[in-house]
């Protein structure tokens, strides 16, 4: 398991307007992408490879899924998880169900986590 | 030396911007209300005529990562861009430059160290919502250079309540003890509870009106061992996952000192409470 490498693919996607209209539009293909050559590059020095993360079956799938519950319940950071999917979302939602409809879909889908402890951020 | 003249803690709400200047038929209908409060907010901040602003905030996973995060970190530059693109995206918040004071930046960081407290430092800072957001609210013509602050209130472990309260005394030293005959304004902005990418984000009111009620009354009358007696990660966890944003405010009480607020104001949104604090040091308001 790799909080930090499902926390870094968060990160590059949502601050790359190119990559979210990739992962927005292709998910699977783009997370195949990102696994192959850009995860592995360290933050701020492209030409230096890291090779120490990867995902299990189980991050690699809630990624491809769009999946923030199950992200969430994976413990990414609630930040990246929420930013990165209203960048997805918000627009469709919104011309659709009006405004905020689809944050509150997504606290809506997390409501049995709701009197528990929420899984640890901490990487 | 030099003088501060008054400390500014509040909430930071990105949607502000927007919420107050897309055209009147589309605003919510609190809008007119919320600017006004920001502006009688703002006449707190403009009538002690500053001439530098020490800035506290916290970067939301914009400059700052995982791979490098520091818990405190001082900028030393001669200016800051500010704005990121996903900033602009998702709150329509414009790009700005704001000039910085590389003396007092420098100043200000051996001081701490000497205080005890190992900043991380970056000469090369573009600033977040966080920083923006005040100068928004409070120096919206964006004319005073800026001595920025990064703490981690996102990334655990955090350093404690106590912590941040005592940084905040440490950077109240390093102003009183600057060589300089500027006029300093110290402004940090935070959250009340605040719930994001949970299960309690986006109700009618913040996730615990209860806390924010009760958070506004020990602010307002600075009442530091209430706060470190009650306040705890655990306690904030529970009050809404991104509540942690209220060590900036106990940061600022550091800064002003364990006094009672000289201007105490708050507006309930539909998703958080947003709350303005101000104090003047207290021989200038006799
Ligand atoms: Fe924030």
């Amino acid at each position: 398991m790799s909080k930090y490498y499902v926390n870094k693919f968060l990160f590059t996607v949502d601050r790359d307007p190119d990559y979210l209209k990739r992962y927005t539009e292709d998910p699977r293909s783009f997370v195949v992408t990102w696994e192959q050559s850009i995860g592995p590059k360290l933050i701020g020095n492209e030409g230096e490879a890291s090779t120490v993360h990867g995902f299990t079956t189980a991050e690699r799938d809630a990624l491809i899924n769009h999946d923030y519950v199950a992200l969430f319940e994976m413990g990414a950071h609630f930040f990246l998880n929420l930013t990165l999917f209203i960048g997805i979302y918000d627009e469709p939602y919104l011309t659709k169900s009006g405004p905020l409809s689809f944050q509150r879909e997504f606290a809506a889908k997390l409501q049995h986590w709701r009197d528990k402890e929420y899984p640890s951020v901490e990487t | 030396m030099a003088q501060l003249v008054a400390t500014l803690a509040s909430t930071h709400h990105p949607f502000y911007l927007k919420a107050t200047t897309m055209p009147p038929e589309q605003q919510m209908p609190q809008a007119p209300e919320w600017k006004r409060k920001v502006e009688a907010y703002r006449e707190t901040l403009s009538r002690t005529k500053p001439d530098i602003l020490v800035m506290i905030g916290s970067d939301h996973f914009h400059q700052i990562f995982l791979d490098n995060c520091p818990q405190f970190l001082i900028g030393k530059a001669e200016r800051y861009d500010a704005t990121f693109y996903n900033e602009e995206r998702e709150f329509g918040i414009p790009k700005y430059v704001l000039e910085g004071d590389e003396d007092m930046s420098r100043f200000m960081h051996q001081s701490l160290m000497n205080q005890n407290f190992d900043l991380a430092f970056s000469n090369e800072l573009k600033i977040d919502h966080s920083i923006i957001c005040p100068i928004i609210t409070v120096r919206p013509e964006n004319d005073l250079p800026v001595v920025p602050i990064y703490t981690n209130i996102f990334a655990p472990p955090l350093h404690t309540p106590r912590r941040f309260y005592d940084l905040g005394r440490a950077i109240r030293k390093a102003i009183d003890d600057f060589p300089s005959d500027k006029r300093v304004a110290a402004i940090g902005t935070g959250h009340l509870s605040l719930e994001l990418g949970g299960p309690r984000q986006f109700m009618e009111t913040g996730p615990d009106p209860v806390f924010d009620r009760q958070a506004i009354e020990w602010l307002k009358a600075g009442d530091i061992d209430a706060i470190l007696e009650n306040v705890t990660h655990e306690t904030m966890a529970r009050n809404g996952n991104a509540t942690h944003g209220f060590l900036n405010f106990i940061l600022m009480l550091g800064v002003a000192g364990a006094e009672g607020a000289d201007y105490v104001d708050n507006l309930d949104l539909f998703h958080t409470m947003e709350a303005y604090f101000t104090w003047y040091p207290k021989e200038q308001t006799a």
